[in-house]
């Protein structure tokens, strides 16, 4: 007799006053969930549904709903459900739990504890419909000391610098975690927008050449794709050490994903699997970290900025302080919330520390050390909406980069099943007949309207506090207050209380 | 040929001469550990006597020939992507790392994770061949390319260190020894090496010897072992999709 262990998370409803008996269900589902039987009617195996709403969103007739199958185990508040099954899946497997997407689980987000500032009465706060405000962000090394000519003119020290428009890139995605439909219209919106947005370290499709000038490459321990063209190509090299989601551990990319395209993109056989090592094997210390910065500084004539990425853990402000000395021109710290194409559940659910304390210090050892201007710090790996940016920014931040929230824009329902494969919205897969779903250009508007909306709000926001330039709100940490917090939080944080 | 007696020329200044020099064929004499020479080099020849730094011919493109008639630093040929370097001493750690195509001949003896991580893709497919001995970690991780250690002064004894091939999953590692390494990972398979696998290396050894003026590695007598991924029990981690 064989034993289920494991009932379905979710129950697909079909209404069948209204089912039109089309099977579109059926060719939308790239899971199996809806099906015929030999008599051709039509039934569904509510096992394989990972609630991704793809069904619901396309059905002509508005006939189907997913529900959560309310089964349940004896009341325990040691053992949650998730426990339990998890037990069951590794007893059943022996594998290491594979999981999608930032962590699910109930920790503090600090950001919502967060409160943001308003003029009243004294300062004025400014309608930024009505004057100008500024947005414009340059990350790099900024000059320390000003220097001058024998005739007194400023020597203008050229370093190399990214200009945004706004505050808020899309981070690093590669090509093979997600498709290229995705990759096309990040690249075409953050050209549109004057943003960024990262290749991520599966190497440049050929096709994304031309949006080099928005795009920042990346070179993580695999080297995918890497050469010296490839360096050349963007506007700035993201050198990538850790990623919040599963920090201290390296990358996998099954083979089964290798596809012809991505295979040329990797620069690997097809079929092959693509293994990032955890650590860079060259890089055991700030000096080696220096060698391969100045490397790649070389290898593209010092005219890219280098931005080097890790992931937010205990010891993270005398990391970033040691990477600023490594000649890193920009710093991108990755928070615990982050998001993933897959990593291990434990390391995703366990490991590293919230991107808000970690910011705080960071910004604040840096300042101590008086180092503060020779980086920028850009961080992500949470940012839901536009005051998480404007918090960011008052805690510290340069800019931001946003992952999960450009996911959404082009459709992401957060079913985290991203490691499967099998996204019936062309995001997370390199099926053909699924990629082709999502729409590029439409994509794009999507993710232009987003972030256009999202500038608006921070505008706003900013205007509120009587503040027009976003260079003015950085660390400037009187414009929060805390609530909720017990008082070592708020030292870290280094804001007072509301009403203080 | 354009030659320059570089001593205690900074290294910036030194590279950025090399890039925007002219002359194809480039002498550096006196070279006093300055890094990055050659990084990202397309179509150029560069002779060097003296000791180059870090990362010699890191991103080596197309074209590109580094001879260098002393010893080297770490990080040679790091992420190379085509081209030769060869060094006609020792060589530190990391040489080879990442690289995707060309070779690194090494008439001496190598340091620790020596030809890490190398891969191969279509007709790029990297080589690495040292004279004497390496270190330990010798093609870690490696993907795709062939590594050749002849051990030619070590009268038969195994010419790597510890780990040897560990986390290896491509390529292939050939070693001139009469015994295995005593700690050869369980992820890997190594077995003598046969008439055909020799014959593939065949071309490039001889060329290596005749490089060298090494005379005494005989691809017909001698023993060589080849060490591979492991067909049985794949370097692979067993996952369960929550």
């Amino acid at each position: 007799m064989k034993i289920n262990n494991y009932q379905s998370e979710y129950k697909v409803l079909r209404d069948m006053d209204r089912c039109i008996d089309c099977g579109l269900c059926i060719k939308e589902c790239s899971n199996l969930v809806h099906q015929r039987d030999k008599k051709g009617k039509l039934f569904t195996v509510d096992k394989n549904c990972v609630n991704c709403h793809r069904c619901v969103a396309t059905c002509p007739v508005d006939a189907l709903k997913i529900i959560k199958n309310d089964y349940c185990f004896r009341d325990n508040c040691s053992w949650s459900k998730d426990d339990i099954v998890n037990i069951y899946r590794q007893a059943d497997t022996g594998g290491v739990l594979l999981a999608s997407m930032g962590t699910a689980k109930e920790y503090p987000i600090y950001w919502d504890k967060l409160f943001i500032n308003a003029s009243q009465v004294t300062n004025p706060s400014i309608d930024p419909l009505r004057e100008p405000m500024e947005t414009r962000t340059f990350l790099g090394k900024r000059n320390t000391k000003i220097e001058y000519k024998k005739n007194g003119d400023i020597v203008i020290q050229e370093k190399p610098f990214i200009e945004l428009s706004t505050p808020i890139m899309f981070s690093a995605m590669s090509y093979g975690s997600i498709s290229l439909n995705a990759h096309k219209a990040l690249a075409g919106a953050a050209k549109e927008l004057d943003i960024l947005y990262n290749c991520g370290e599966g190497g440049l499709h050929k096709s994304l050449f031309p949006y080099g000038p928005n795009t920042i490459i990346q070179v993580a321990s695999g080297r995918f794709g890497v050469n010296s063209d490839y360096l050349k190509t963007g506007a700035a090299i993201e050198i990538k050490i850790g990623q919040g989601a599963k920090p201290g551990i390296g990358g996998h990319l099954t083979g089964a994903k290798i596809n012809k395209d991505i295979s040329k993109t990797r620069m690997i056989p097809e079929g092959f699997d693509a293994i990032s090592p955890a650590p860079h094997h060259d890089i055991y210390s700030i000096e080696d970290l220096r060698q391969l910065v100045d490397m790649l500084k070389e290898a593209t004539d010092y005219k890219k900025p280098v931005i080097v990425k890790v992931a937010a853990v205990h010891n993270i402000s005398s990391i970033v302080s040691g990477i600023a000395r490594s000649g890193a021109d920009i710093i991108a710290i990755d928070g615990f919330r982050g998001g993933t194409g897959a990593a291990p559940l434990r390391i995703r659910d366990n490991v590293g520390i919230p991107i808000e304390f970690a910011l705080a210090a960071c910004d604040e050892r840096l300042r101590e050390e008086g180092i503060r201007d020779t980086v920028s710090l850009v961080i992500g790996g949470s940012i839901r909406h536009s005051a998480d940016i404007v918090k960011a920014i008052a805690l510290g931040a340069d800019a931001v980069y946003i992952g999960t929230a450009a996911l959404i824009a082009l459709g992401c329902r957060m079913c985290r099943t991203c490691s499967k494969g099998n996204c019936n919205w062309g995001i997370a897969t390199q099926r053909e007949e699924l990629v082709k779903r999502l729409n590029v250009e439409e994509g794009k508007e999507r993710l232009v309207n987003l972030i256009s909306a999202w500038t608006v709000e921070i505008k706003e926001m900013m205007g509120g506090m009587g503040i027009n330039s976003i260079e003015a709100l950085r660390g400037n940490r009187l414009m929060l207050r805390g609530i909720d917090l017990h008082d070592r939080e708020l030292k870290v944080l280094g804001i007072k209380n509301a009403g203080e | 040929m354009r030659t320059f007696d570089v001593g205690n020329l900074y290294y910036k200044d030194l590279n950025k001469m090399i890039r925007y020099e002219k002359d194809s064929d480039i002498t550096l004499k006196n070279v006093m550990g300055q890094r990055f020479i050659g990084c990202a080099l397309k179509n150029k020849k560069i002779d060097i006597t003296g000791i180059p730094g870090n990362a010699l011919g890191a991103c080596l493109n197309e074209g590109s020939v580094i001879t260098v008639h002393d010893n080297c630093q770490d990080a040679t040929g790091d992420t190379m992507n085509e081209g030769s370097i060869i060094i006609h001493g020792n060589c530190g750690d990391t040489a080879g790392y990442a690289m995707r195509g060309g070779k690194i001949l090494i008439k001496e003896s190598g340091g620790y994770r020596m030809g890490l991580h190398m891969k191969a893709y279509q007709e790029r497919q990297p080589l690495m061949i040292i004279g004497d001995k390496v270190g330990s970690f010798c093609g870690e991780y490696l993907a795709g390319g062939t590594i050749i250690i002849l051990g030619y002064r070590q009268n038969g004894l195994c010419p790597v260190g510890n780990f040897c091939g560990t986390g290896m999953y491509g390529g292939r590692i050939f070693l001139r020894s009469s015994c295995l390494p005593k700690d050869l990972s369980p992820y890997v398979d190594a077995h003598v090496a046969t008439k055909e696998e020799l014959d593939s290396i065949q071309e490039n050894v001889e060329e290596f010897c005749h490089l060298f003026d090494i005379d005494n590695i005989h691809l017909d007598t001698d023993k060589f072992y080849v060490i591979s991924q492991s067909k049985t029990t794949l370097y692979k981690k067993k996952y369960t999709a929550v």
